[in-house]
């Protein structure tokens, strides 16, 4: 793969559309069909994750001579599992709010299959400068999906975005609240891939 | 009786695939034919299952009592990457045909959100040992219960005639939504 010879804000916006963790490589999935209720939460997910994808990209960029081939597994999930510590910590003590909503699903990020592919199929190969733009364009990326997608659960299902009354100004409105449960986190991705996917076709065509 | 409860709201009621969308990847990824779709369940109830077995005492028996909680994550996620290792190597020992059948799916556990969930679902209710135990049982049977019934729609929806957009992931998740709904229905079964 000719991947060296991308030009740098190619190899930033290709995480962001072009291979989209969500959308392209539907990975990542419980976050993001776990946390999406409300924006805030979805954009909250994402800020963390993507926190601890481009400090573990660096960081397995930076070691990647020095960790050996068949430990090399182990190696970035230690490297995962401290920095998400340390993202639920801070986030414990400065927003126990968000911290709370988001529960178990911070010390799961973990297990995020985006951190762990971006770390074994990018930064253990290229150098420092490309896998933190790599990791920064995936990070928005995923960023943009949860929080589209919060914003719409949010929508249908309490009227508001970002907390902010919109539909539910309405005298006669019923909350749609399947939306914010575990049935609507599903029917709303696929129904939004589904989307995606024809108007790409269509502009593509 | 308490236990019996445990593991029916485990196993139906908060299904850890349809209400707390733990284990997704495998879920979407592993449910197109439904033999290997019993295998994976099958994995997955027994590594759930060990692991529960291991990390409580790790957790209860020396990370509290030396205040070192902070080490959880990373103590968690060792245990099961290193518990998938020990099990691979142990099935290749004694059943070749069990380890032929189960194939890539073992090591993919390791990634599996479900069980990592697990591990933390269980410390933060505060569950005795029996009671991880019972309620890792139940999570895996449940995952093997929406993950078979997936792999059964799915070699259907082969058949069907499915909008080019939607085709692959979209109908995948919407039909997850709807088996979401369905399963809404056994909320009133119990706490």
């Amino acid at each position: 793969m000719p991947r060296h010879a991308l030009p740098l804000s190619e190899e930033f916006l290709k995480g962001v559309w072009k291979e989209n963790p969500i959308l392209v490589q539907v990975l990542g999935m419980c976050p993001t069909l776990a946390v999406t209720n409300s924006a805030i939460n979805g954009m909250a997910m994402a800020l963390a994750t993507s926190f601890v994808l481009i400090n573990s990209s660096l960081f397995v960029t930076l070691l990647k001579s020095l960790i050996p081939h068949q430990v090399r597994m182990g190696t970035y999930m230690i490297i995962i599992a401290a920095f998400v510590t340390i993202a639920d910590l801070v986030l414990a003590a400065e927003f126990p709010v968000i911290s709370k909503a988001l529960g178990p699903y911070v010390p799961l990020i973990v297990v995020n299959c985006i951190i762990l592919g971006r770390a074994e199929a990018f930064a253990s190969k290229q150098p420092v400068g490309r896998t933190l733009l790599d990791a920064m364009g995936n990070g928005l990326g995923f960023l943009m999906i949860l929080t589209s997608l919060g914003a719409v659960r949010e929508f249908f299902g309490f009227g508001s975005v970002f907390g902010l009354g919109l539909l539910n100004q309405w005298p006669s409105f019923h909350p749609w609240v399947v939306m914010v449960g575990p049935a609507g986190a599903f029917l709303t991705l696929g129904s939004g891939l589904g989307l995606i996917n024809y108007l790409a076709r269509k502009g593509g065509a | 009786m308490e236990l019996i409860l445990l593991f029916i709201g485990a196993a139906v009621i908060n299904n850890f695939v349809l209400t707390y969308f733990l284990g997704i990847c495998p879920f979407l990824g592993v449910s197109k034919q439904l033999d290997t779709a019993v295998s994976m369940g099958m994995a997955v109830i027994f590594v759930m299952t060990l692991t529960a077995a291991i990390t409580w005492p790790i957790n209860h028996l020396v990370l509290i009592p030396y205040n070192l909680p902070f080490l959880k994550y990373v103590a968690f996620i060792l245990v099961i990457a290193s518990l998938v290792q020990l099990v691979e190597m142990f099935i290749r020992k004694v059943s070749q045909p069990l380890y032929v059948a189960l194939g890539i799916y073992l090591p993919l556990i390791t990634t599996n959100c479900a069980i990592l969930g697990l591990a933390l679902f269980a410390d933060l209710r505060g569950y005795r040992f029996v009671q991880t135990l019972v309620f890792a049982l139940g999570a895996g049977t449940g995952f093997t219960l929406a993950l078979v019934i997936m792999a059964g729609i799915r070699e259907e929806l082969e058949f069907a005639e499915v909008p080019g957009a939607l085709r692959g992931p979209g109908i995948t998740l919407i039909v997850a939504g709807i088996l979401a709904l369905a399963f809404m229905g056994f909320a009133g079964l119990g706490g």
